[in-house]
């Protein structure tokens, strides 16, 4: 038995500090680029800004696209309400009201992950010390993760947490290449030309999965291999399908223990269903931006039923 | 290093060590202070990673503070302890009496013994309790009794704190450093554990649990105001450390007569809600209105007997500060025993002879509103200037009975480690009681608070006090 409440802050907790960690690996991929760069473009950094969500918070606070200003007001900004720092400290916030559903590994790994962040980003952060906030924040928040798995039993507590991470994972991944689906859509592309290779690096880097990809597909980088690797292939651990399938397993680990399903079993089965039905072929040929947002859209309302069919809100 | 004229708990003078420090005493001596000083910077470290903060309100970057901890313990010698348990055990036992009397027969109004309107026109007296029986009989399931002491046999009760009485976790928590930091010291000596109190706690709610439960385990769960509560730590870690639901108004209704608690598979009925939301905000039907904090209709449900509420609606009459000064009498009139505990002598100014005392000895008593608290509306004497005297004296013969007198007391004092070494500073004590229907567990030790300031006698964290491990030597 447990709180509707503590399921929902379990939940919570989880999609915050998985938020904080995606945002982090996207001004990577970001400052990847910004270094690798022949020419000063800006536009990566608008295309960053625009995968995190937060186009137009930003847009009403400046006119133009810097790497200092985006770092910034992706890491800090007390205006953007998906900051790192904001998420990491709304995650605090979830921790502190569950704690009694936390060993003291997890409660105490994500307090000192909140000092630390707090600690870095007090002050403005420079490109020179970028690399180290984003090491303290892919560090503390595995250190949670760690914590997780190594001391919380596997009952519902385990599974509210991990539907939190993946059903924010799945969002961010279908994000992420919606925002650069027209990357992978030249029909040039089709024939064989390899894309921009600067462009699929962002797509690939902001999941961290451009080694694994290289070594699966012996460096042939085409838009339908990276589309297959990043929604179907269930080996990398960000993909649509290898999120949905933790998302049933949690659903399904619910519903042996509580001896009931709901609605969110059943979206999520449907969901689960038209994943495999598909291939990356047939999603081409019916438009990878309808899809992506029926996902995105299917995503949201799974996240609505959960909510409802757990009791998180009175 | 010590002031003659305090007594000092470590040293009677520089060079005699008192029995119960005498062990302890050689250790430090012997000890590199160096080391002793990291220790304790990371007894700081380690108190910000479990999160034992408090919240100061509206302060947005520092709202989270720590309570400063000193790493010097105080002890209590076996004997000592002995003496206190008895008295705080009695005293407890006559306070039960006595709530039990007074919302039902009023015996000790009839037999004159205390004035009526004492109750009557008090605040802190609910006539919603009159007749009502709490289960198993315990009005107080949980005190902390504010203790200060003045000389090797003299302690004095300054408080009794009945309502919902807070500081345990530090007591718990300051154990857990000690052992962490010092763990030959406690080879050296035999201190008493005090890490039973969660599970004491546990089964003494637990004990008082309504007997109409449809539960097969009474299902226990602590009410708290939320995260901003600045006692949330300690509502988060004794629901952690008595495996209890930690409950919010908003997870909380009235089903089939019953409070219940909103779970991920619909509404379960709990048997003992060990609230630390104040009676003013438990049902805002009955009381405040305007209360978020509560659960409308709870009150019925406690009527009916339907649950148990630790502690019950209305025991503030029992340490409010007009009735602190019948305390020997209550004692006296339910146990039909001398008070163990003394009182601090309290002069009443609505009694003509008592005022005419306070106004000639002003400067050095300290005055109290009867119903202020948190040091507001008073005056201390010997700190007060001319001018603050003079207006106090106004206020004072305008409305005596508001007022009531008391000396200003020589709180002992025990060291803590100062930047120059060991340096005596006064301490008061609050251990925990803990009431069942058949027992009464008095947690060896408890809650030492001490002024870090030098010479000031206010030992409140809001006003720069921190806190001692309390530790009770075993035979």
């Amino acid at each position: 038995m447990m709180l509707g409440k503590t399921a929902g802050g379990l939940y919570w907790m989880f999609r915050n500090l998985e938020r904080a960690e995606n945002t982090a690996r996207l001004l990577e991929a970001g400052w990847r680029m910004a270094l690798t760069r022949a020419n000063s473009g800006s536009n990566e950094w608008q295309s960053i800004v625009t995968t995190a969500g937060m186009r137009p918070t930003y847009e009403q606070k400046y006119d133009d696209y810097t790497a200092h200003q985006v770092i910034n007001f992706l890491l800090r900004d007390k205006d953007n309400p998906s900051s790192v720092m904001a998420t990491i400290d709304l995650a605090r916030s979830n921790a502190r009201m569950v704690r009694t559903a936390l060993s003291s590994e997890v409660w105490e790994a994500t307090n000192e992950c909140w000092m630390a962040l707090k600690a870095e980003l007090a002050r403005p952060v420079n490109e020179s010390t970028l690399h180290d906030v984003l090491a303290t924040i892919r560090y503390r928040t595995s250190v949670v993760r760690g914590a997780l798995h190594g001391t919380m039993l596997r009952n519902d507590i385990f599974s509210f947490s991990r539907l939190g991470t993946f059903v924010e994972r799945a969002d961010n991944t279908a994000r992420i290449l919606d925002v650069k689906y027209y990357v992978l859509l030249p029909s040039a592309a089709f024939v064989g030309t390899s894309i921009d290779n600067a462009q699929w690096e962002v797509i690939l880097r902001s999941v961290s999965a451009e080694r694994s990809y290289r070594w699966l597909h012996a460096g042939e980088t085409t838009p339908l291999g990276i589309a297959d690797f990043m929604i179907f292939d269930e080996r990398q651990p960000r993909s649509l399908a290898f999120c949905y399938r933790k998302i049933g397993q949690q659903l399904q680990q619910l519903e042996l223990e509580y001896r009931s399903d709901h609605e969110s079993h059943a979206l999520a089965q449907s969901i689960c269903n038209r994943m495999s039905e598909n291939t990356v072929d047939t999603i081409f040929q019916d438009g990878l931006h309808e899809f992506l947002g029926d996902f995105i859209k299917d995503t949201t309302q799974l996240s609505r039923l959960i909510e409802t069919d757990f009791r998180f809100y009175g | 290093m010590k002031n003659p004229n305090y007594f000092d708990e470590m040293l009677v003078d520089e060079n005699h060590v008192r029995d119960p420090y005498k062990v302890y005493y050689d250790w430090f001596s012997n000890d590199d202070i160096k080391r002793l000083r990291r220790k304790s910077e990371d007894a700081e470290a380690f108190f910000r990673r479990i999160g034992i903060t408090f919240n100061v309100y509206g302060q947005d970057e520092a709202d989270e503070r720590l309570i400063p901890f000193d790493i010097v313990p105080r002890i209590i010698s076996a004997q000592e302890w002995a003496r206190l348990e008895r008295g705080i055990e009695q005293r407890v036992r006559a306070i039960n009496a006595f709530l039990h009397d007074i919302y039902h027969r009023q015996e000790i109004l009839r037999a004159g013994r205390i004035p009526k309107e004492l109750i009557s026109g008090n605040e802190a007296f609910l006539p919603e309790m009159i007749g009502v029986n709490p289960p198993g009989g315990v009005y107080t399931h949980i005190v902390g009794v504010d203790l200060v002491r003045t000389g090797p046999d003299e302690f004095f009760v300054l408080e009794d704190n009945c309502r919902t009485p807070s500081g345990v976790s530090y007591m718990l928590e300051n154990r857990e450093t000690m052992l962490q930091m010092f763990p030959e010291l406690f080879t050296k000596l035999k201190v008493r554990p005090v890490s039973a109190y969660p599970q004491l706690l546990r089964r003494s709610l637990s004990d008082t649990a309504p007997t109409t439960s449809l539960n097969n385990k009474p299902v226990v769960a602590v009410l708290t105001p939320g995260i901003h509560n600045s006692a949330y730590f300690e509502h988060a870690f004794l629901a952690d450390q008595m495996g209890a639901e930690l409950v919010e108004s908003h997870d909380l209704r009235i089903e089939n007569g019953r409070v219940a608690m909103r779970t991920t598979q619909g509404y379960q009925s709990i048997d003992v809600l060990y609230r630390r939301v104040d009676d003013e905000y438990l049902d805002p039907l009955t009381f405040n209105p305007d209360s978020l904090l509560g659960v409308p209709g709870i009150m019925d449900v406690y009527r009916a007997g339907n649950i148990t509420l630790a502690n019950a609606p209305g025991t503030g009459i029992a340490d409010d500060k007009a009735l602190y000064s019948y305390m020997p009498d209550i004692v006296e009139f339910y146990t039909g025993e001398q008070a163990i505990l003394k009182n601090v002598p309290t002069w009443r100014c609505s009694e003509a002879d008592s005022l005419s005392y306070v106004l000639e000895n002003l400067k050095e008593l300290v005055v109290k509103e009867v119903h202020g608290s948190g040091g507001y509306g008073m005056l201390v004497g010997p700190a007060a200037s001319k001018r603050e005297l003079a207006a106090f004296e106004t206020k004072l013969r305008a409305n005596p009975a508001n007022y009531i007198a008391q000396p200003t007391l020589a709180l002992s004092t025990v060291p803590i480690l100062s930047k120059a070494g060991l340096a005596p500073r006064h301490v008061d004590l609050r251990p925990f009681v803990l009431v069942s229907p058949n027992r009464i567990d008095i947690t060896p030790g408890g809650l030492t608070r001490v002024a870090l300031k030098k010479g000031s006698l206010v030992v409140n964290s809001s006003q720069g006090g921190g806190t001692k491990d309390t530790w009770v030597l075993g035979d």
